[in-house]
């Protein structure tokens, strides 16, 4: 299978990739790491007339802490993430993620802003990205913006992404001494496509309490869900086995799957379900609480 | 477009459409040990190698993007008549039934060695997870990877002690 024609631009400077962005608007797509687009170019879901590749563009591989935030560059590859030690030891739910994304290979050349720009349905960094409310640093011809993860996820396959514009960046909070999270994937074999899949993170107090919480539900519905309600449950109350269960059958009323071969709509929710207290009872495992 | 891709330490010349894949380019040079599986970056049996240690499934990468990097197929391999120690050890510990993958995951393990000399046999399975075999069972494929891994070692530490002489 060979994809549609197109016209290829390697720009060597953002304001330059910025400004073909901003000629071709939404004829044009960025080519990152290319492991979505590429496939899809080759089913021909996706036929852009025009391809910008941004991977000789300097300064979008940073991956560093900066006023309290991870700030994660465009061209960063999902390896980046999972090789680095540093990422690995504290960042719980983000680590987990690495090691799922795709397969081992594809994370080599696939990137962490590049899937969250694709929005798949059944994406992994969106559901992390929603439970530890990170951002997107967009830049268009009007200069850069920020914009939270749930304002940036807008539906299937569709960000905030306006006509003529870049992701540069996603930024994940740096997370505190007591935070932790897990992600929690059914798949039905490397490199499948989530069946379903929750991302936690969850921030204690001092005496124990949960202090803030995020859950993301992924594959169980047109997008990327955030579980508003079962965050809601558990805010600023101390962890027990009931309330777990209560937050996560939040998850399960507002899944809406899709059935196919990896399995029936019933099962999907109910994964959900299971997955968010599985992610909840792992991450607080993981602070030294045990239910 | 005329592009230059370094492959196996040569310079080629190539004129390729924007939307010509990296694995078609290959393979039209008369490399055909890259294979093309599943044509959907799922199997692995395309994996290259760019840059010496990063692979990448060749047939979801562009050969245009791949200009200015350096590129090694299964063929790059061999030195001057000798086998590399992971394709003796893949005929020593018989990797490989039809080989239709075997030129894939030598080279993802020569990926995951250069990262990690000494890996566990969990440590190969999972980093061949992207690599499918549907002929060996994947137990040769690990002993092969385990040979290798000691075969390298040993001569890295003689390289080492060469230096210190």
């Amino acid at each position: 299978m060979i994809p549609g024609a197109f016209e290829y631009h390697r720009p060597t400077s953002l304001e330059e990739a910025v400004a073909l962005m901003g000629q071709h608007g939404f004829e044009a797509r960025v080519l990152a790491g290319g492991q979505s687009l590429i496939p899809a170019m080759r089913y021909r879901l996706a036929q852009p007339a025009v391809l910008v590749d941004i991977n000789r563009l300097p300064g979008l591989n940073q991956l560093s802490e900066e006023g309290g935030m991870l700030r994660v560059g465009a061209l960063v590859r999902d390896t980046d993430v999972e090789f680095n030690s540093g990422i690995q030891s504290r960042y719980a739910l983000i680590a987990d993620v690495s090691r799922v994304v795709a397969d081992p290979i594809v994370r080599f050349r696939g990137t962490v802003v590049g899937s969250l720009c694709h929005n798949d349905p059944a994406g992994d960094w969106t559901a992390a990205a929603l439970a530890s409310r990170a951002q997107v640093v967009i830049r268009g011809p009007a200069g850069e913006r920020t914009e939270a993860i749930d304002d940036f996820l807008v539906d299937s396959f569709t960000t905030s992404i306006g006509e003529g514009e870049i992701a540069v960046e996603a930024r994940f909070p740096v997370p505190g001494p007591r935070t932790s999270g897990a992600y929690e994937k059914i798949e039905r074999k490397v490199g499948d496509y989530a069946t379903a899949a929750a991302a936690v993170q969850l921030e204690l107090t001092e005496d124990g309490r949960i202090q803030e919480v995020g859950i993301g539900v992924t594959a169980v519905a047109l997008k990327a869900l955030r579980v508003a309600e079962g965050e809601r449950l558990l805010r600023g109350q101390k962890p027990t086995r009931d309330l777990i269960r209560a937050a996560a059958e939040e998850a399960a009323k507002i899944a809406d799957p899709n059935p196919d071969a990896r399995g029936s709509k019933e099962y999907k929710r109910d994964m959900a379900r299971v997955l968010v207290g599985r992610g909840l009872i792992k991450a607080l495992g993981r602070l030294g609480v045990q239910l | 477009m005329e592009i230059i891709l370094n492959i196996n330490g040569q310079d080629r010349k190539l004129d390729v459409e924007p939307r010509t894949l990296l694995a078609h380019a290959i393979r039209d040079l008369g490399l055909t040990g890259t294979h093309i599986g599943c044509d959907s970056s799922s199997c692995g049996v395309c994996t290259v190698l760019l840059d010496h240690n990063t692979p990448v499934k060749s047939c979801t990468m562009f050969a245009v993007s791949a200009e200015g990097h350096t590129i090694t197929t299964v063929e790059g391999l061999a030195q001057g008549g000798n086998l590399h120690p992971i394709q003796q050890a893949f005929h020593d510990q018989h990797g490989l039934q039809c080989g239709y993958c075997t030129p894939g995951m030598m080279l993802a393990s020569i990926a995951l060695l250069e990262r990690n000399p000494n890996p566990s046999e969990e440590d190969i399975r999972f980093a061949l997870s992207g690599n499918l075999c549907r002929c060996t069972g994947y137990q040769n494929i690990v002993k092969a990877v385990q040979q290798a891994a000691q075969v390298m070692g040993k001569k890295s530490e003689g390289l080492g002690s060469a230096a210190d002489d």
